[in-house]
């Protein structure tokens, strides 16, 4: 395994950004912090700052309000980043499709790296979103 | 250096752990905190478009290298009493502030809004902690006689620590509030507040420099309370002296863990009303030889 790999998937520190969800994305995803579930045993915590954060983490269907922000996000993000569309607003934007105000689903704005579907996805759908993810990015590292 | 890392490392496992204990939580793994700093190495950095570079790189460097030789002073000093200059105790307490002094100066640097706010709370809060913890520290001196680092040790080796008097106590307790300050913990972590200001003074640093601030602060978890033990607590062997210094950190964490952060006037008027008071009366006492 590669340094780069190996030293990623150890350390997760993940900025959560809300772009106008209804905010049960946000309890799930906390929740997946608590003591029944404890992610930073593996070593995922969230920061404060997109400048300390390896995994941006978007909820909430992308309106004309926060799609200048998500962008500017991406951009001030420190690379390599995983970006994460967790919930099915940010993954296909579902009942909000046809709205006059969304700008479309979070990968035609910037590259997602995992999809996690769910209204909302249960702590267990999230944790087992990012195993896949790191298995994937590990499976990829060793071919 | 190394040494002060995996100290560091260490100490803020122990700080993890602990705080996860009193979640209820299993927490991270004894290699965490060294997976953090590897994986900061690979990051990249972001420099500040408009601001002083020089200054945004050396402002953690300076802070880390303040931290490693004030623990170089204190340890050789203690394995060797006789090695210090005359008043190497108040140049470790002027090497105590420079860490403060570096982060403030690197979030000027990053011209960040959310850092400059940050760099305002630190320089009130320096203000304020430094004065009663500048007089607990003369306690010490005061019943020593001296100001060597290595008088101060070997003192207490022959006649018994200086907390077990009542003066040496109540400087104890005032410089355990202030370290609480200095070492960025949650009463007094208003500068760093992750929740309102983003990461306070380093919300600009990404990549090795913030793996660098990192480091820095773990080795202050380390220097600061081996600082108090060896000031007040200084008795005993080499495992007496490192299970104190577990006690002391232990102190500190449930304080961190059962306070909620304070606001900067709040955290003021603590440190320059009742703390000060206490660190004067320590003074008083010692000086009547209490």
């Amino acid at each position: 395994m590669s340094f780069t790999v190996d030293a990623l998937t150890k350390s997760l520190n993940v900025f959560h950004a809300a772009c106008s969800p209804c905010n049960n994305c946000d309890i799930e995803i906390l929740d997946a912090l608590t003591p029944r579930y404890d992610l930073e045993r593996f070593g995922i915590q969230l920061v404060g700052s997109i400048r300390h954060a390896d995994v941006l983490l978007v909820t909430g269907a992308v309106n004309k309000k926060v799609v200048h922000r998500i962008k500017a996000l991406y951009e001030q993000a420190p690379k390599p980043i995983i970006v994460i569309a967790n919930g099915s607003c940010a993954c296909s934007e579902i009942l909000f499709r046809d709205s006059y105000n969304t700008c479309g689903p979070l990968d035609k704005i910037i590259p997602v790296d995992l999809y996690i579907p769910g209204c909302p996805p249960r702590p267990e759908a999230i944790i087992a979103g990012v195993v896949k993810l790191l298995n994937a990015v590990r499976a990829k590292d060793k071919k | 250096m190394a040494f002060i890392s995996i100290a560091g490392m260490f100490a803020s496992y122990l700080d993890r752990k602990i705080t996860a204990r009193i979640h209820w939580r299993v927490g991270p793994s004894l290699k965490q905190p060294y997976y953090d700093i590897k994986k900061l190495l690979i990051k990249e950095t972001i420099l500040p478009a408009n601001g002083p570079i020089w200054l945004f790189v050396s402002a953690p460097l300076i802070s880390f290298l303040s931290v490693a030789l004030i623990s170089d002073i204190m340890i050789t000093s203690w394995f060797n009493t006789g090695s210090g200059f005359i008043g190497d105790t108040v140049v470790i307490f002027y090497l105590f502030a420079i860490p403060a002094v570096a982060s403030i100066l690197g979030a000027f640097a990053s011209q960040s809004p959310y850092a400059s706010l940050g760099a305002s709370r630190e320089i009130k809060l320096l203000i304020a902690y430094e004065v009663p913890l500048f007089l607990a520290m003369l306690v010490p001196i005061i019943k020593a006689q001296s100001v060597l680092f290595g008088k101060i040790i070997s003192a207490q080796v022959y006649n018994g620590s200086f907390a077990a008097s009542a003066s040496g106590l109540l400087a104890l307790i005032v410089a355990i509030f202030c370290i609480q300050a200095k070492m960025g913990f949650t009463p007094f972590d208003l500068a760093e507040a992750e929740t309102e200001l983003a990461g306070g003074t380093q919300a600009e640093y990404s990549g090795p420099l913030l793996a660098v601030w990192k480091l820095s602060k773990m080795a202050l978890t380390v220097a600061a309370p081996l600082f108090l033990v060896m000031l007040f607590w200084g008795a005993g062997g080499w495992l007496i002296i490192l299970l104190k210094y577990i006690v002391l950190l232990i102190v500190a964490v449930l304080i961190k863990n059962t306070n909620p952060r304070v606001k900067i006037n709040q955290a003021m008027k603590f440190f320059l009303g009742p703390v000060s008071i206490a660190a004067v009366v320590a003074v008083l006492l010692a000086w009547k030889g209490y």
